[in-house]
């Protein structure tokens, strides 16, 4: 490969990356307004993003807490959302090359967005670079924004009901879930878990309905299996 | 120690095990088809539920109030292909004039 082209395959690279770096800002801002008026400091809002670095982990981690729920239902709901990222860990695997220390640091990039501008190049070296340019954009932008949207939420009190913000975090686990529910088997886990987590809401602590939905994926996987075996029979 | 800070170490930790493995650990080899099926599934399962959760409800309490005019206006802007900001502009937008109207 020439220079010419492999200055344009990097500003091709650098477009991607721009594009996605660009669609988190809001979503950090929403995420400092929401942990600080679920009561977190600012030194806490921002370690989640520093610290844990996966948007809708972090999200369901605050909304639970805020609820009054208990550590653990905060902590393992905020796992299971960042569950695929041992998926992505085993996509981007080969490209990743370097020491122990380096391929763990670059780890910690390890995002939907950094995964999905990595994946979509040809070659491991550039898959590497793409990796890297998403997730330390990302990395960057989503800290900034977690600490700006802090600032300018904390103490807003009644401020957030007034401008209709409490309605903010809603809005974006449901902006979260739609790019997902483009096949049934989603859509079947999505509204099965739904169910499952509202029927709960009366009778379990706070969290729990949340932590349960996690069997939805039970009425996703009946359709799979179905086509699974259609083949066979 | 505080809860949250309790979560943020936990989180922390589980969360960057689930990111290394593959890298460190796995390599490139292949998940199981049940544990790809799980991992591709749950978070579906668990947004759906946080949306709901955090529209209606409050702590054991199921609350209708404006948040549901938001959440149904979210949709709305989602099914009209809008960009994030503009979902949660309209979604919180639609909730306010909701309750000035009220």
């Amino acid at each position: 490969m020439n220079d010419v082209d492999e200055a344009a395959l990097k500003r091709a690279i650098h477009r991607q990356a721009a594009s996605i770096v660009a669609a988190v800002a809001p979503f950090g801002i929403v995420f400092g307004a929401a942990a600080a008026t679920a009561g977190l400091s600012l030194v806490q809002a921002t370690g989640f993003s520093l610290l844990v670095f996966g948007g809708s982990s972090q999200f369901a981690a605050v909304e639970i807490l805020g609820d009054g729920g208990s550590v653990a239902s905060a902590a393992i709901a905020g796992l299971l959302l960042n569950v695929r990222s041992l998926a992505f860990g085993v996509i981007m695997a080969p490209a990743l090359v370097g020491t122990w220390w380096q391929r763990a640091a670059m780890s910690q990039l390890m995002i939907d967005e950094s995964t999905a501008v990595g994946a979509a190049q040809h070659e491991r070296r550039w898959r590497r670079y793409g990796y890297l340019v998403a997730g330390v954009g990302v990395y960057v932008v989503w800290n900034v924004t977690t600490a700006l949207g802090y600032v300018a939420f904390a103490g807003a009190g009644d401020l957030i009901t007034q401008l209709g913000l409490d309605a903010a975090g809603p809005a974006a686990f449901l902006a979260l879930l739609w790019p997902r529910l483009s096949s049934m088997p989603q859509r079947r886990t999505a509204i099965v878990g739904a169910l499952i987590a509202l029927t709960l809401i009366p009778f379990a602590p706070p969290g729990v309905p949340i932590l349960a939905s996690m069997f939805g994926v039970a009425a996703g996987r009946i359709g799979v299996r179905r086509v699974d075996e259609e083949p066979s029979s | 120690m505080s809860d949250a800070t309790l979560v943020l170490i936990l989180m922390t930790l589980g969360t960057f095990a689930l990111k290394s493995a593959g890298p460190l650990v796995l390599g490139d080899r292949a998940l199981p088809l049940r544990v790809q099926q799980l991992v591709d599934l749950l978070p579906a399962a668990l947004l759906a539920a946080l949306a709901i959760v955090s529209t209606v409800g409050d702590g054991r309490a199921i609350v209708l109030d404006a948040r549901v005019v938001g959440l149904l206006v979210a949709g709305l802007a989602l099914w009209r292909r809008a960009p994030f900001v503009v979902v949660v502009v309209a979604a919180s937008a639609a909730t306010a004039l909701v309750r000035f109207a009220a």
